[in-house]
């Protein structure tokens, strides 16, 4: 008798779940989604500025959340520039004046490559449950995918973003459209992801938009061209010594 | 009469010493108030012509919004086409593209490894171009404190103080940290060649000036530049003049609907100076006329009073003969000559303390170490050919005036008077 209550207990509980998770549960497995021991990636980024578009292409090595190593193919002028983010720190290395920089305080705060991301969005840790706290407040479809809206309000005061808002597809936990806010409560950035693939075997954010509220340009497109998951990187990646290479 | 009357200056002290020295303060003060006023009101719109302003300044109509935030995004392109269309339409005019940046200047160690770092406010001119008038037009001989001017491409300029703060000596390596006109990240390497000083506290604090080559190569700004300054041939601003050249740049090439296009903004509607400008203007101007009125009646009494004074002696000399008429004519010539020595003796004394004022200045930088404004600390009077007779003119003419009212009494002495005044 003793042992039937807690079996009814048990379903009663996980057909709630499924009904209706947590804000942090679902939040727990979009971040489950979207990392991975180590990533390789070859993307290209077109920023659509006021004066028009420019390309940029590059290549990255992602250990974990702490390590990744970025090196920019093209254009000719961003060739060979390299990014190096080891936990909180971040290198950039310039071929043409030969010098290793550590970007920090407000640099952070600069535009990556002249595209709506910022350094300090590529800093930040991929683990959204770590920094903040998930409540679903609706349901609404994206891209005639039915998905949850969560509020994501931040723990910790390092959180570049104060809340943000994001539509999370329900059967792939992929996060398809995003607003991050300041504490006032102003909109600073937008993501919409526009396609989502099937890469090395797990669906992936294949070309999304990011635009940044407060530039008057039309958006940056991400477009990843490839990625490998969890396949060995040398670990010598890692090092500023890597950046001069 | 004229010699009797000289001797009479000089020997009698108490009757014209006085009257003269009056005359000398007044004339003193008053070249010296116009030549600082004037000095100070040039001080402030050469030194913002010279290193923000121009006498008028083409940029991007959507550069012109933001100018503050130095976008260089939204910089001109086609400079060197847009050049030679404006040396085509107005060939009197000095033209000079700049580019203004900010961004971090950083000093590797012998490791390559960042040393010092600190921000900066680039500024990037014609300096190897030996045609370019920038060197004079920034003064930069003068501001030279240590090394020397670039000679050739990748040479900088930096400001003493930054470079004290830097800790940086002269053929020194510093790398430069900004953005391109795309936006991205770039750096630049640049030797230090020279430490300046303009004693303008926005550019001592932390400047940097370079070629604009160099600047364009390193912000990815080819045939771009922030805007295209144009100064008037002889630097002396022409409100009128500027505001003319305006309109009809703006009427020309400006497009309301392409914020890309160039639009011209004269110095007096850039920064607000337009109202710095009036005011400062009108405040002189007042200023001026109500000390130039006032010694004038100062000036003016002391004839007066000086005259009612020698009521007595105007007595006797009637007494003894002497025609009202020639009494009345030796006041009028005695009060020539103290105007006249006094007037040349206080507009000597004002143009020589003007003078030194012009070459000296004085030093307000310690109330302005915060300022953000273009303007010289050290602010200097200006000699120009109005101070020659500013105070000469009411000098010369007030005690004239004073005596040939008071002296009009003379006509009016009766002999009943005479005799009384005779018994006194």
């Amino acid at each position: 008798m003793k042992f039937q209550y807690i079996l009814i207990i048990v379903l009663w509980t996980s057909i709630g779940f499924a009904r209706n998770p947590s804000g942090d549960e679902i939040l727990r497995q979009v971040d489950a989604k979207m990392t991975a021991r180590t990533k390789i990636i070859v993307s290209e980024m077109i920023v659509h500025g006021r004066r028009g578009s420019r390309t940029i292409k590059s290549k990255s090595w992602v250990q974990g959340v702490e390590k990744s190593f970025t090196e920019y193919l093209s254009p000719a002028r961003e060739k060979g520039t390299k990014m190096l983010k080891l936990g909180k720190q971040l290198w950039m290395y310039s071929p043409q004046a030969d010098r290793i920089i550590r970007i920090a305080g407000h640099m952070l705060r600069q535009s990556l490559m002249g595209s709506d991301l910022s350094y300090e969005d590529m800093m930040e840790d991929p683990h959204l449950n770590h920094i903040y706290a998930a409540k679903v407040i609706g349901q609404e479809n994206v891209a005639d995918r039915p998905c949850w809206i969560l509020q994501l309000t931040a723990t910790t005061s390092t959180a570049a973003y104060h809340t943000r808002k994001i539509w999370v597809d329900k059967q792939r936990l992929i996060i398809l459209r995003e607003y991050r806010f300041a504490k006032s409560g102003k909109l600073l950035k937008t993501t919409d992801v526009l396609t989502v693939a099937k890469m090395d075997g797990r669906w992936y954010p294949e070309k999304v938009v990011f635009k940044d509220q407060l530039r008057k340009g039309k958006g940056t497109e991400f477009i990843v061209e490839s990625i490998k998951f969890n396949s060995s990187i040398p670990a010598y990646l890692f090092s500023k010594a890597a950046l001069r290479k | 009469m004229i010699r009797f009357l000289w001797k009479g200056l000089i020997r009698d002290r108490s009757r014209s010493l006085f009257p003269m020295l009056i005359v000398v303060a007044g004339a003193f003060l008053t070249v010296l108030l116009y030549c600082w006023i004037g000095g100070v009101q040039n001080d402030m719109i050469w030194s913002s012509a010279a290193f923000q302003t121009g006498h008028v300044k083409i940029m991007t109509r959507a550069y012109a919004q933001q100018m503050d935030q130095l976008p260089n995004d939204l910089a001109l392109m086609g400079v060197d086409t847009l050049m030679q269309t404006l040396q085509k339409d107005d060939p009197r005019m000095v033209w000079l593209p700049r580019i203004r940046f900010g961004g971090l200047l950083d000093i590797p160690d012998k490791n390559k490894e960042t040393k010092s770092q600190a921000p900066v406010i680039g500024l990037g001119v014609r300096l190897l171009d030996p045609k370019s008038p920038e060197r004079e037009i920034l003064n930069l001989k003068s501001a030279l404190v240590r090394g020397r001017l670039p000679h050739q491409a990748g040479e900088i300029l930096m400001s003493e103080m930054l470079a004290n703060q830097l800790k940086i000596n002269l053929g020194q390596q510093a790398t430069l940290i900004s953005s391109t006109m795309f936006g991205s990240m770039t750096m630049a390497n640049f030797t230090v060649v020279g430490m300046i000083r303009f004693g303008i506290a926005a550019m001592d604090r932390g400047a940097i000036i370079a070629d604009i080559q160099d600047v364009q190569t390193a912000l990815d700004m080819k045939n771009a530049t922030s805007e295209i300054v144009g100064f008037f041939p002889d630097h002396i601003y022409k409100d009128e003049m500027a505001l003319d050249e305006q309109a009809a740049f703006n009427a020309k090439y400006s497009k309301e609907n392409n914020e890309f296009s160039p639009q011209m903004i004269a110095l007096s509607q850039q920064n607000g100076l337009g109202e710095i400008l009036d005011m400062s203007k009108t405040a002189s101007t007042f200023m001026i006329t109500i000390f130039v009125f006032v010694m004038s009646l100062v000036l003016w009494n002391t004839g007066l009073m000086g005259s009612i004074r020698r009521y007595g002696e105007m007595g006797v000399r009637l007494a003894m003969g002497e025609y009202k008429g020639h009494v009345y004519r030796s006041l009028l010539f005695e009060s020539l000559m103290i105007g006249f020595v006094g007037a040349i003796a206080g507009t000597i004394l004002g143009l020589a303390a003007s003078y030194y004022l012009q070459i000296h200045g004085v030093n307000f930088g310690g109330l302005m170490k915060n300022s953000t404004l273009m303007i010289s600390e050290v602010m200097r009077a200006r000699v120009t050919t109005t101070s020659y007779f500013i105070g000469f003119l009411p000098g010369f003419f007030a005690p004239l005036l004073g005596t040939s009212i008071s002296g009009i009494g003379i006509y009016k002495r009766q002999t009943s008077q005479l005799f009384k005044e005779l018994e006194v």
